[in-house]
């Protein structure tokens, strides 16, 4: 069977790419690096991929806030995305990649397409890395989860990180079209505040999809989980679980091939 | 474009006399107030060599030659020679470098070492297709002055060295090491000082700013506070890179273009090289400290690497001191047989128009490397670097003249010789000696401290030397690039002191590498330097090593990068000191059989106050070890596992007291400095190498400041599992006669170790001729119990407690987590 191309798209300053495309490659993709000027002018093209990734990173130094410019880029010359998330393929915002797709109004999903939710500066005014849990809506639609247990362990690592809405409504929809995909919690599963809740976000929001579930942005990171020797306890015998990153790339891929 | 200002035709202006005619003083004058940091005996020679030419200098051959003859570019001190006197015996030493550093190199003769002391940083092999470039630089001038820009910068300056280490490496994981005075220092601070705080705060931000922001894991480091460091601060930074074995040679061909390509030049940095290599005072140069960019070099490595894979360029080097001037002068020697170059800087990109060309030429601007273009790849160089966004310009080409020739327009600005650029400047004897310092001798036994046991450890927990460094290590990146699969924060809580990190470089070697990784650490103890310089090059090696060993790495293949940072070496005895500590790498290097890969030194970290006092920073050497790690997957940390498990000490425990943290807590002195016999550790060390790759171990660490006390402890509350130790069964030498000792002395080559009981008799069998004995085991209960030689128990100290005492420090100092028991700790 052809693996399906996955288009890791880069610009200055992204820095997760090659470990997304090597997560991509693992779960039976065909992962390219690409930057955006070589889609802009045409070299390549989009709807030639059946999966797109924006990984993690800085992009253009994330001068004007995280992602803002690399946002603006997409919804001003790259508007065929939106096409592609209309399509039906997965597409996935990782850390920096989530900040673009939120600040160029692609998630939340709207009908107006305007930004309704940002990513702000941690509560702690710091760039923090640390593990963190979370608990998956499995009610969600989204394609990315299938399979996976209702807790799960990712690695963040952000300055930015922080989910807010432009209103309480905002929040309201995203709960009624179950687009809430992740949210921080602490052993118990339960909400728990600061460091279970890492940079302060609204009722701890660590990922988002749109309704349909084929497009999903999250702030962890899960192409650092795709073993189980990322886990920061696999050293210890009591540790016995699998890479869980790696589900959410295989289920991409696994969609795609569909 | 008219705006541009016009070179002076010569360094002498009207009103000064001219080069052929001036005195030694109206030299010395001249230099003081150029900057360019040149002694007497060197402004000499540049008079003679132009005497003898018979003409007059001009102001960029001098500012050339200023760069070129640095002590920050040429090593002058170790590489000229010294008159040492230790005790009754004199000794010439030709050239410090050749003789320690260097000699233990040549004479190991490690297959796997590929290009040491030649390139821009050391290259050992890593597997059959690729190879770690590693290289650890100083940053302490500037980041005396601007923290944050020169922690930025030097970040920045040693990645480029790394990118200009053979055809370019990749950058995979930094290592942050730094020396300061206690961030709650409140003696007195002369004028145009910062608070030891300020200092550190703005030197984390800057190393987290930019590696952050390039991608580069920041996973392995470490802090020593002392506070003589508080006008000088020391910041040590380092980068690994993977290059394919076949990217290792470079070469410049005459004709070759001179292609620079990154960040544009500014005025930004002008006599970094010189300004490193004085000593600071209260009028000390801000606009010394160049401004970093960390997206603008991203781009460039981005572009670089393309560039490199298609094979689009013969040899590269970055723009660190000197800028171009140094770049550019390096890579002429190595144009064909007498070398040369031809520089024309109207092709230069610059940031301004408000700069001379002598400026340009020696501008320190960032982001900028220096490539040598066959003519033919030119386009295709150029459409890589654009399409990365990534400015260059063509700044002429190399020759086989044997000169380095500079112009601006139609003005020459630099005519030199080659061969008195590179070896002209004049080898100047410098006298040094080394006399133990005399401390009165303790006296009595320590049996009457035993009550104090207790009180002692929670002292060493909280000592700014061993407490957490989670506040700093929780900022940077550890885990990009997806290959930090031992983490620096180890443990149930991801919070215990792991002694070094595991990288697994699988996203940029791809599937072909396996599960073959890189670990590495690092070894610094400063206390022990003041009481003897050559033990403390010892423990450092001894230390960065055993670290290695205890993350699974194989130290048998083990190499070693030297930083040496110390105060005025025309004070004899601060160079004595430093020809001992170099004696002892040498002696290490060999004792251990690791051989030095790179290394660098940073001299004249003094400061001149006001009333004219010299104040020097204790002499600082720091040992940054790298090694394979055969299959990350049987990596170990340090946080002991489950209950019920043996624990065994391995190594002598001897009355080695000196410069420990007993010594601070008691008020004793005189005690003699641990000091490591390196035919045994290695044994030692490789047996213990062996034995956690083979996975007879659960767990391990080595004993180091606050020696078995404090290790315990830190296996004890990283894992949560309480541990009992019988003190009676601590192999021991016979001085060693009471709990206190046995406890906190810090004699070398020890390690703690969890095993499993199934694994028992494997492990003895593997450790079998190394000294170790079983002193305990874990227990469900979460204390540290220690029974005292005469079986009743000494202490019984709760592990969240001891736990808490060191975490506090740090986060306390400087403005803790928010909400900081959360995750870490309980209750």
């Amino acid at each position: 069977m052809k693996k399906p191309r996955v288009l890791v798209l880069r610009t200055a300053g992204t820095n997760c790419d090659l470990e997304t495309a090597s997560a991509f490659k693992m779960a039976g993709g065909d992962p390219e690096l690409l930057h955006v000027r070589d889609l802009l002018k045409g070299k390549a093209k989009l709807f030639d991929f059946g999966i797109v990734a924006i990984p993690g990173g800085f992009s253009y130094g994330d001068d004007v806030g995280a992602g803002r410019i690399f946002a603006n880029e997409i919804r001003g010359q790259l508007r065929e995305l939106k096409g592609f998330i209309r399509s039906g393929r997965p597409v996935i915002g990782i850390c920096n990649g989530f900040q673009v797709l939120v600040k160029a109004g692609i998630l939340p999903q709207t009908p107006s397409g305007e930004q309704v939710a940002s990513l702000t500066f941690n509560d702690s005014a710091r760039f923090e890395a640390r593990w963190v849990r979370l608990r998956i809506n499995l009610q969600s639609g989204s394609l990315f989860v299938k399979g996976l247990p209702e807790m799960i362990e990712l690695p963040v690592a952000h300055g930015e990180g922080k989910f807010v809405v432009k209103s309480p409504k905002v929040l309201e929809m995203l709960k009624k079209t179950r687009s809430i995909l992740m949210q921080y919690v602490n052993e118990e599963g339960k909400f728990a505040g600061y460091p279970h809740n890492p940079n302060g976000s609204l009722f701890n929001i660590a990922a988002v999809t749109n309704p349909e579930g084929n497009c999903l942005g999250l702030m962890p990171h899960p192409e650092r989980y795709v073993t189980r020797w990322h886990h920061p306890n696999w050293t210890r015998q009591t540790f016995c679980k699998e890479g869980v990153g790696l589900e959410l790339f295989r289920n991409a891929v696994n969609h795609a091939l569909n | 474009m008219s705006s541009l200002r016009v070179e002076e035709p010569s360094v002498n202006g009207a009103a000064e006399t001219p080069w052929s005619a001036a005195t030694g003083r109206e030299l010395t004058e001249l230099n003081a107030r150029h900057g360019w940091s040149l002694d007497a005996a060197e402004l000499a020679a540049v008079q003679a060599h132009f005497k003898a030419l018979k003409r007059e200098p001009t102001l960029a051959e001098v500012e050339t030659l200023a760069q070129t003859w640095s002590e920050h570019c040429k090593h002058k001190t170790f590489t000229s020679p010294i008159r040492y006197r230790e005790g009754k015996t004199v000794k010439l030493v030709k050239n410090l470098l050749q003789e320690t550093v260097a000699f233990a190199t040549q004479k190991l003769k490690k297959p796997w070492c590929l290009s040491v002391f030649e390139d821009n940083a050391g290259i050992v092999a890593f597997d059959k297709a690729w190879a770690l470039a590693y290289k650890a630089e100083t940053h302490n001038h500037p980041c005396a002055v601007e923290p944050y820009g020169g922690a930025e910068t030097g970040v920045g300056g040693v990645v480029r060295d790394v990118l200009g280490a053979g055809l370019g490496a990749k950058p995979v994981l930094n290592t942050d090491v730094f020396c300061f005075a206690a961030p709650t220092y409140d003696g007195p601070l002369p004028a145009g000082t910062l608070h030891p705080k300020r200092t550190m705060t703005s030197v984390v931000a800057g190393v987290r700013d930019y590696g952050n922001r390039m991608g580069i894991p920041t996973a392995a480091g470490g802090i020593w506070f002392d506070d003589e460091y508080r006008f000088n601060p020391l910041v040590f930074v380092g980068t690994v890179g993977l290059i394919p074995r076949s990217a290792i040679a470079k070469s410049v061909k005459p004709g070759d273009l001179i292609v620079a390509a990154g960040g544009r030049t500014g005025r930004d940095g002008l006599h970094g090289a010189t300004f490193s290599s004085a000593a600071l005072d209260d009028s000390s140069s801000v606009s010394a400290v160049q401004i970093g960019h960390a997206i603008m070099e991203k781009k460039v490595l981005d572009a670089q690497l393309r560039a490199r894979d298609k094979g689009l360029y013969r040899g590269v080097t970055d723009c660190g001191a000197g800028g171009f001037s140094s770049a550019v002068g390096e890579m002429a020697e190595k144009s064909g047989k007498k070398g040369g170059a031809r520089v024309r800087l109207d092709g230069a990109l610059l940031k301004t128009t408000e700069i001379l060309p002598w400026e340009t030429w020696v501008s320190e601007s960032q982001e900028r490397m220096v490539f040598a273009v066959p003519k033919d790849k030119l386009a295709a160089f150029a459409e890589v670097f654009s399409a990365e966004g990534v400015e260059h310009c063509v700044l002429g080409e190399f020759t086989d003249t044997g000169r380095l020739e500079v112009s601006w327009k139609d003005q020459k600005l630099v005519d030199l010789d080659l061969h008195f650029l590179h070896k002209g400047v004049p080898r100047r004897e410098r006298p040094a000696v080394w006399d133990a310092p005399k401390t009165a001798p303790k006296k009595g036994g320590r049996g009457s401290e035993k009550a104090r046991a207790g009180e002692a450890l929670r002292f060493c927990l909280s000592h700014l030397n061993v407490c957490s460094r989670e506040w700093i290590i929780r900022q940077y990146d550890h885990e990009v690039q997806g290959g930090t699969v031992v983490k620096p924060l180890q443990g149930l809580h991801h919070d215990g002191p792991g002694d070094a990190c595991v990288i697994w470089p699988q996203a940029v070697v791809g599937e072909s590498g396996g599960w073959r990784g890189f670990a590495v650490s690092h070894g610094m103890n400063p206390s022990y330097g003041k009481l003897d310089p050559y033990a403390m090059a010892l423990a450092c090696v001894d230390e960065a090593l055993s670290n290695l060993a205890c993350v699974g790495a194989d130290v048998s293949q083990a190499a070693l990068l030297d930083n040496f940072c110390w105060g005025d070496p025309e004070d004899p005895k601060a160079l004595g000191a430093l020809v001992r500590c170099a004696n002892g790498c040498r002696d290490a290097a060999l004792g251990f059989s690791a051989p030095f890969i790179s290394g660098k030194d940073s001299l004249n970290n003094t400061y001149l106050d006001a009333k004219g006092a010299k104040h020097s920073i204790p002499g600082t050497l720091l040992i940054s070890a790298l090694a394979p790690v055969p299959d990350v997957r049987q990596a170990v940390t340090m946080d002991f596992k489950t209950a019920n498990n043996p624990v065994y000490l391995v190594g002598w425990t001897s009355d080695e007291t000196g410069g420990s943290l007993w010594e601070e807590f008691s008020g004793e002195t005189g005690g003699a400095v641990p000091l490591v016999e390196p035919r045994s550790a290695k044994e030692a060390l490789l047996a213990v190498s062996s034995a956690v790759r083979s996975g007879l171990v659960m767990s391990a660490h080595d004993l180091r400041e606050g020696g078995l006390a404090v290790a315990a402890a830190e296996m004890a509350f990283s894992g949560e599992v309480g541990v009992r130790l019988d003190l009676e069964r601590v192999p021991r030498t016979k001085d060693v006669t009471d709990p206190v000792t046995i406890l906190f002395s810090e004699s070398p080559s020890r390690f703690l170790f969890e095993v499993a009981p199934e694994k028992e008799k494997a492990f003895l069998k593997a450790m079998k001729g190394v000294p170790l004995a079983r002193v305990g085991q874990t227990i469900a209960n979460p204390v540290l119990r220690v029974v005292d030689l005469d079986s009743r128990t000494l202490m019984e100290e709760r592990l969240h407690e001891l736990k808490a005492a060191w975490q506090r420090p740090l986060a306390s100092a400087l403005g803790g987590w928010p909400g900081q028991n959360g995750n870490g700790s309980h209750k």
